[in-house]
């Protein structure tokens, strides 16, 4: 349902229920007027008016409202309305936790359970950001702690966080239930183990792709004894050895665990032990996949027979030391499951056959570019349920071999004719395979492809890849992220300005000829909302063809271009409304860094609150 | 050392080319970061013969945690130059050897480094490339075994032979 449609139709239930119940009649307003009565005044003593009536009926029904697009366009119908849905908003998402102040948050929304907190842009997993640029959740923790002691779920991505801000959670909400930390940095396993020992609600603690500084606390024995609430347990990113026997007991008295990531320090013996005590383990992180010992004849444990014996297992990852002559233990699961990772193992072809030719039902399948064209053809030939599909490369250089190619990119396209999602590194393409994709594969919202090898042509005529992203597109007509690569023209940036609709998310680097790139995206795609740019020959008056639209972006990123100080400073007081950080990339200058007219890095934002105030001194702010 | 103001164009003026062209070295160089100190001297770049790839950071954009399924995690280092007005990075796993490094770090910031001897350092350059270690401690390029070195070295700094003191 789009926007209009919603609020369509909220206009409609309520202009039923008021039909059915009338407003009573003591006070003048017809509920048309109530409508338009924006005072918001509530008397205790007269009856209920009418607009006392309509805050009770959209309370009750925007209960049933989740999508917080949904949420958003309630709050923008009347002043009535934006108090009712504050009133009843139980879950947040901040996309950008610069674009306002917490104190903002509080003020506005009174009954939080539930915030989702983004902090750096995505360019900074790649170090391209100095270090200590900002996203602490400090101020965070510190504001919701007094405004929401109800507080049940956190879920923050790229944010720097203290052992202390750990601390300070797990002391200010007793019902807390939920942690997710994705790709955060700034603690430790202290932090981690106040958390296992303080949050006694705690159903899940998931450290996906953080790092987490080895401080030589046993946290797993932090939980507290008796029976856990635990449903989800992911420590795979974890790189400290852990107490086995704590995490053995913890899962014992764990009935609700669900899914279960161990790191690489749990070992194949120790995998099998646990995979005994829950058998009803949905999602499973094998760890290490690797024997402690050398096997010991008949003492070996009987891998399969755990596999076999888990069988509610629909996702399997892990495989972070994986000894091949185990990989086959894995079977009996194999056609149940919709979810494999196999990108920390380097599996070859040979080995991948064998186990994916059964697994007719995965939906989702990561893995090393060293299964080759050939595995693909293989993921190709049996996994028909395919939706997301993601190729990373073994050896991450720009002139390492390449063993996957247009080959197993087309191959894909002709097998898995429901592929929704794909990132596909390679060293080398053709328009061709990326034309049959586009062709083969209409339910795309996500292409990210990756060609390493910096303005690498169509290895096999020559020409740009424009035309293979070009087609799609044009082909992808639900495409809603897209990420580009290889040598490419401005022609290509015409096409994705022109056929790019619905993307809101776009990745470039090391392409474009000029500004004219810059100027067709920033006029075209519509629903642009994330546009991140490295190495680019995009300048000044590519930056200022968007000024019509920064406003209503979550962010522009754009670094080792031809920005000059004088172009960003334009788009800074043009607008109010955006904060415009300048930095260079090594962030140790203790003096002004900006002492010539090359912009290194821009990062734009859209921001409520103005400019922070705890910008490192190698930011500059416009 | 002179800061230049205003836009250095050619500097971070990218060119299209088939790989081996001579517009493909300029690729290269203006594609590796720096600050914005940047000293304009692309008449030596243009000159001097297409460098081996130096890394780029962050290229491809792969997470760290992905990077060398077997070996540990990338290890970032500071390199310095004396009189060079702007610092780089690279990534020592990315070397499996002193004399790629070497190779690497001449080709950064085009000098030579001269004949290594156990007893005598670097001979016959001028410049010796020194780093710090764990301890804090600022050593001789190539003293250690290779590993020994990846594993404990925290900044590089190629200094001017007449700079280099004895003691190292």
């Amino acid at each position: 349902m789009t926007e209009e449609d919603s609020s369509a139709k909220m206009s409609e239930d309520v202009e039923q229920y008021l039909k059915l119940n009338p407003p009573c009649s003591s006070s003048s307003s017809s509920s048309a007027v109530a409508f338009a009565n924006k005072s918001g005044t509530f008397k205790s003593s007269s009856p209920p008016c009418p607009e006392h009536v309509l805050e009770n009926v959209l309370e009750n029904v925007l209960q049933f409202l989740t999508s917080r697009c949904d949420r958003n366009a309630v709050s923008l119908v009347c002043k009535s309305w934006y108090r009712v849905e504050a009133q009843t908003r139980f879950e947040v998402f901040i996309g950008n936790c610069y674009s306002l102040s917490p104190a903002r948050l509080t003020h506005r929304f009174k009954g939080l359970r539930s915030i989702v907190l983004k902090g750096k842009p995505r360019f900074a997993d790649f170090n391209l950001m100095p270090p200590n640029w900002g996203a602490q959740f400090a101020p965070w923790v510190a504001a919701t702690a007094k405004a929401y002691p109800w507080l049940e779920k956190v879920h923050l991505k790229r944010m720097f966080v203290t052992d202390d801000d750990l601390a300070l959670l797990a002391e200010s909400f007793p019902g807390f239930k939920e942690l997710t930390l994705v790709c955060c940095e700034g603690f430790g396993t202290s932090g981690i183990a106040v958390i296992a020992n303080k949050c006694r609600q705690l159903k899940v603690l998931d450290l996906v792709e953080s790092e987490v500084t080895d401080d030589e606390v046993d946290w797993i024995s932090c939980f507290p004894e008796g029976k856990s609430h635990l449903e989800s347990l992911s420590f795979d990113c974890v790189e400290s050895p852990i107490n086995f026997n704590a995490l053995e007991g913890l899962v014992v008295r764990s009935p609700f665990l669900k899914k279960l990531r161990t790191n690489r320090f749990v070992s194949l013996e120790e995998l099998h032990r646990l995979m005994v005590r829950a058998p009803q383990l949905t999602s499973l992180g094998t760890g290490s996949f690797s024997p402690d010992n050398a096997p010991q004849g008949e003492q070996l444990p009987d891998y399969a027979a755990a596999f076999l014996a888990c069988k509610s297992i629909v996702c399997l990852s892990g495989f972070r030391e994986f000894r091949p002559e185990y990989l086959l233990a894995i079977s009996p699961v194999c056609a149940n499951l919709t979810s494999l990772n196999f990108s920390y193992a380097n599996i070859s072809p040979h080995m991948l056959m064998p186990i994916i030719r059964n697994c007719h039902n995965i939906r989702v399948f990561w893995a090393l570019d060293s299964i080759r064209d050939e595995g693909l053809q293989a993921v190709a030939a049996t996994c028909k349920e395919l939706r997301e599909l993601r190729i990373f490369p073994f050896d991450p250089r720009e002139d390492s071999e390449g063993p996957v190619s247009g080959v197993g990119l087309q191959a894909i396209s002709e097998g898995c004719r429901k592929l929704e999602s794909i990132l596909y590194f390679c060293q080398r393409m053709t328009n061709e395979a990326v034309t049959a994709m586009s062709e083969n594969c209409p339910q795309l919202t996500v292409f990210r492809l990756c060609i390493m090898g910096r303005h690498r042509p169509d290895h096999v005529t020559g020409k740009p890849m424009d035309d293979g992203f070009g087609a799609i597109v044009k082909n992808c007509k639900k495409l809603t992220r897209l990420a580009v690569s290889g040598l490419l023209t401005d022609e290509a940036f015409s096409y994705i300005g022109e056929y790019g609709k619905l993307i809101r998310t776009l990745s470039v680097a090391f392409a474009g000829n000029s500004d004219k790139a810059l100027r067709y995206v920033l006029e075209g795609c519509p629903k642009l909302q994330k546009l991140e740019i490295r190495d680019s020959p995009f300048g000044d008056a590519g930056l200022r063809s968007g000024m019509h639209r920064y406003c209503n972006m979550r962010f522009v990123w754009l670094s080792s271009c031809v920005l000059s100080l004088g172009g960003c400073r334009d788009v800074a007081q043009a607008l109010p409304n955006v904060v415009v950080e300048v930095f260079g990339s090594d962030g140790d200058d203790d003096d002004d860094t900006v002492t010539g007219d090359y912009v290194e890095t821009l990062y734009l934002y859209r921001s409520l609150d103005g400019p922070r105030k705890d910008a490192p001194k190698f930011v500059t702010i416009l | 050392m002179e800061v230049t103001n205003g836009l250095n164009l050619k500097d971070t003026e990218l060119r299209l080319g088939l790989p081996g062209a001579q517009e493909e070295q300029q690729l290269e160089v203006s594609c590796v970061r720096s600050n914005n100190k940047r000293k304009n001297n692309d008449s030596t770049e243009e000159s001097a013969p297409p460098p081996a790839k130096t890394q780029i950071v962050g290229w491809p954009p792969v997470r760290s945690n992905r990077k060398n399924n077997n070996n540990k995690n990338v290890s970032y280092v500071k390199v310095s130059m004396d009189g060079a007005p702007y610092l780089r990075k690279i990534d020592l796993k990315m070397y499996k050897n002193y004399p790629e490094l070497l190779k690497a770090l001449e080709n950064m910031f085009k000098f030579t480094v001269g004949e290594y001897s156990e007893r005598e350092g670097y001979q016959g350059s001028g410049f010796v490339p020194t780093y710090e270690d764990k301890d804090g401690d600022w050593m001789l390029v190539g003293d250690v075994p290779w590993d020994m070195f990846s594993s404990s070295c925290q900044k590089l700094r190629i200094m001017k032979g007449s700079e280099a003191p004895t003691a190292l």
